[in-house]
């Protein structure tokens, strides 16, 4: 069976054997036992996470990327919580690159945010960072006021002994006098200031502004920005080119050929980007296609159909499904189709790039960055530790940025290098260029097959998936994939909480030319869609209850039984709805976070709308109700817009979406009203990010099959004539 | 040489007519709180006002809105509009990525310059060309009302 702990395992393991990166633990400068030495005016900075300036403010350095998820209020928040520090004192800033203090923990040694995982390997991590640094304010406070450190007290930004009274600001010069303690106690959860309380984000109000700084703003001295020309289709490689209509552009400055491992093709240079632009538009390139990948979707599904009949590589295997299905008084069987997904951040990708002789400097809003740094080294001729990279906001992501090539930052870099470091060069793709790049969600065909007895209870269930493996191909492969099967392919499904006595599970995995990646939630994307739709299938057809259904096969799993009961509490299940109106539920954990939701929809002439989505959310300690409400909103959404209307489909392999008006994503007039409620729970704090996004698809095509009578099979609606009103 | 009004400042530009005003003032101006999204008016990001009016200036040559009066992000908190979405944003922590909110707010701020009590049609009508891949959606409208609120 696999579970998020064996992916952090083989993460850990990628990381430290295929990168070659490892770096021990305990290269920070200061540490336990040791002083840190500061003379006055220098600020206080107990640990890699917390610097204590004589201003007073308190910054906390994020490990993570903030991209939307709210890294810089919750990570944050875990160090305000033990230093007892004032919210308002508080400013978030972004780590450089060092693994050697900024690793993932759930990740060994490398650098990076993904998997749900930034505030739940940092949930120790930062609150001891915080206390260690309140422990030292505390004894620079007993040394000045020759008081027992005992008799200290601390609350919001001020540390106190009776009458006497100083800010963290006054005490930090002093503080840094003292030892790192060896140990701190934590708090006891009844002592929380912080968490558990809606603080708002620190980004707010720059993000409102105009201030907020994306890699898309960066400007260097002298800087020129690159537009690239990307071959038509994916494996094709650049013939030849005539640069001289691109040169006759005003103001273009260079026009290069570039090949890096991922795509090749021509980038021109400019001032600006209107300019560079005109340029890249008035190119014409010959391709050289013989090894260019010329299928369709329709064909490429059609093979996976073909596949989806025979046996492929177990993944899981109860029992004897097989011998079961045969006896049984009853089977079921469905076919679900999935296609290839953009991830459309709103910030296409780009990347700063400025190239010296002994180090390379990257401007990026960073999510791998010790994949990024490895990476780049290799195209540039470096060793990774040249590498300098700059964090900035991820105008979204949804794991694009984290791509275990690092495509589009290598591309910068190999146009700096190809220019001859003469200037440093932000590439800027537009939305077609990002649309058209690759690396999407994969697509997927599942089958399910299952057995019913004569008491119409479930004894029987065969999952077999067919599609490209994401892993396959990368750092990652001899780590995550074992035996044929890739981990990213059947989470969610070869780990299928439902007590079913005969189980099997099968993943068939072709290769074919599409670059593909993670995509928020990446297994669950597809595998909560296809158990979750196939189960409410099996409901209706038994006239079972979903959730009583559910309920009866969930008794092993209590986290996702209390996610659905609190569900289906708040959102009425049960109680009579008027004509035209009907609800769907599912029910599904990823990055160990469960989630359930209750979809009501009404129908509207031939269309129909989403009246109100519930959704219960367990991810062990709420750090901030706030944040995590934000995510099941944003989760939903997003999972409504692939759910509606995505599909990147080609034809003769070459991508056919280019911009939103063929590749249209929810607006404000769609977005239904949500209502998130969060199960109480004293359990180790786990992700939001990503665990909403593949729940909602499911509710609402179990919604409509409660509404319409008719199944879904394959998304989006839109492509099966289903449209909101 | 073009001149234009931006954010209350003549400013002189050097760029070919057909130049987007967006990548004027990005590029050339340095002003990067109106962003790229799309480059074909379909999602908003890069909504500024001219003479008030919202408009997508990824799509707006600049030698359209030569003697106009350009407003961007930068400078819409100096209205009281402007100052009450602003408010209203960090109020409701609207931002997630935050990429596509100067567009948001400058949507916001013209919805709400002209109607000082917007209806849920309203706020649809005047925002459904900001695309949020966030979906930060439901903050956005409940941000507007709250505006809407503080400015009654």
């Amino acid at each position: 069976m696999i579970t998020n702990e064996s992916r952090r395992d083989f993460i850990k393991a990628a990381g430290a054997l295929t990168l070659g990166v490892f770096v021990p633990q305990s290269m920070a400068q200061s540490g336990p036992g040791r002083t840190i030495g500061a003379f006055a005016g220098t600020p206080f900075t107990p640990n890699a996470f917390v610097r204590i300036s004589s201003d007073n403010t308190v910054t906390v350095i994020v490990k993570h990327l903030e991209m939307g998820q709210g890294t810089y209020t919750g990570l944050p928040t875990l160090v305000a919580e033990e230093l007892d520090a004032d919210w308002s004192q508080i400013v978030a800033e972004g780590a450089p690159a060092d693994a050697s203090k900024y690793n993932n923990l759930f990740w060994g040694p490398a650098q990076g945010t993904g998997g749900s995982t930034a505030l739940a390997n940092s949930y120790e991590q930062l609150r001891k960072a915080g206390a260690a640094a309140r422990a030292m304010l505390i004894a620079a406070a007993a040394e000045k006021w020759k008081a027992p450190p005992s008799e200290i007290r601390v609350a919001k930004g001020i540390v106190s002994h009776g009458t006497q009274k100083a800010t963290f600001g006054e005490l930090a010069a002093d503080a840094a006098n003292q030892k790192v303690p060896e140990d701190v106690k934590l708090k006891d959860a009844k002592d929380f200031v912080y968490i558990g309380k809606p603080a708002p984000r620190t980004d707010a109000r720059a993000k409102s502004n105009g201030s907020a700084i994306f890699t898309q703003d960066v400007k260097l001295p002298g800087m020129l920005t690159a537009v690239v020309l990307h071959p038509p289709r994916f494996g094709a490689k650049l013939k030849s080119f005539d640069a001289a209509k691109a040169k006759a552009v005003k103001g273009v400055v260079e026009v290069v050929p570039f090949s890096t491992p991922a795509t090749n093709g021509v980038a021109v240079l400019a001032k600006d980007y209107w300019t560079a632009k005109k340029g890249r538009d008035a190119l014409s390139a010959e391709w050289d296609e013989t090894g260019a990948f010329r299928l369709g979707s329709a064909e490429i599904l059609a093979e996976y159909k073909r596949l989806a009949v025979t046996r492929g590589a177990s993944a899981r295997k109860e029992g004897d499904a097989d011998a079961a299905l045969q006896s049984a008084a009853r089977t079921f069987e469905a076919g679900y189709e999935f296609p290839h997904l953009g991830h459309a951040s709103m910030e296409p990708m780009n990347c700063g790039v400025q190239l010296g002789s002994e180090s390379c400097e990257v401007w990026n809003g960073e999510e791998f960055q010790t994949v990024d740094q490895a990476m780049v080294a290799q195209a540039v001729g470096m060793k990774p530790e040249q590498v300098k990279l700059n964090q900035l906001y991820a105008g979204g992501s949804f794991g694009r940025r984290a791509n275990p090539h690092s495509d589009y930052v290598v591309e910068a870099a190999t146009i700096a290098k190809a220019i001859g470091a003469r200037a440093p060069v932000k590439l800027v793709w537009s939305r077609e260029d990002d649309m058209r790049a690759g690396y999407y969600r994969p697509m997927y065909y599942h089958t399910l097959e299952a057995a019913v007895d004569a008491q119409g209870k479930l004894t029987a269930w065969r999952h077999v998936i067919v599609g490209q493996s994401i892993l396959t191909g990368t750092p990652f492969e001899s780590m995550m994939v074992k035996e044929g099967i890739d981990a990213t392919s059947v989470e969610g499904a070869a780990n299928l909480p439902y007590a079913i006595p005969n189980l099997a599970v099968d993943l068939h995995t072709p290769k074919i030319g599409v670059p593909v990646q993670w995509w928020r939630s990446v297994g669950s994307t597809h595998t909560a869609f296809a158990t979750e739709c196939f189960l409410d299938e099996i409901a209706r057809a038994t006239k079972k209850d979903p959730l009583e259904l559910r309920r009866a096969l969930l008794a092993k799993h209590p986290r996702h039984k209390a996610a659905l009961e609190l569900a289906a509490a708040k959102a009425g299940w049960g109680k009579p709805l008027g004509q035209g109106r009907a609800r769907g539920l599912a029910v599904h954990e990823s990055f160990n976070t469960f989630v359930a939701q209750v979809v009501e929809v009404s129908r509207r002439q031939s269309s129909f709308r989403i009246e109100r989505v519930v959704c219960a959310v367990d991810c062990g300690v709420a750090v901030n109700p706030n944040i995590i409400a934000m995510q099941m909103e944003s989760g939903i959404g997003y999972g409504l817009s692939a759910a509606l209307s995505g599909a990147i489909t080609l034809k003769d392999g070459v991508v056919e979406q280019s911009n939103f008006h063929d590749y249209p994503v929810i607006r404000i007039n769609q977005m239904p009203r949500i209502e998130t409620y969060i199960v109480p729970s004293s359990e180790k704090p786990s992700g939001v990010g990503e665990p909403a996004t593949p729940v909602i698809a499911p509710a609402l095509a179990n919604a409509l099959l409660a509404l319409n009578g008719k199944p879904v099979r394959a998304l989006p609606l839109s492509n099966q004539g289903i449209a909101l009103a | 040489m073009l001149s234009l009004n931006v954010n209350g400042k003549r400013m002189s530009v050097d760029a070919e007519n057909d130049t987007p005003l967006l990548w004027v003032l990005r590029d050339h101006l340095e002003l990067t709180g109106t962003k790229f999204g799309c480059g074909m008016s379909l999602c908003g990001a890069c909504t500024v006002h001219i003479d008030g009016a919202p408009t997508r200036s990824c799509v707006t040559p600049v030698s359209a809105v030569a003697g106009k009066k350009i407003v961007t992000v930068e400078k819409i908190g100096e209205t009281r509009a402007g100052k009450a979405v602003q408010d209203a944003w960090s109020a409701e922590n609207v931002p997630q990525c935050g990429y596509c909110q100067s567009g948001q707010v400058m949507s916001a701020a013209a919805l709400l310059a002209a109607n000082k009590q917007p209806s849920d049609a309203d706020i649809d009508k005047a925002m459904a060309g900001n695309i949020c891949r966030c979906a930060t959606y439901p903050r956005i409208r409940a941000a507007i009302k709250r505006a809407a609120r503080s400015l009654a």
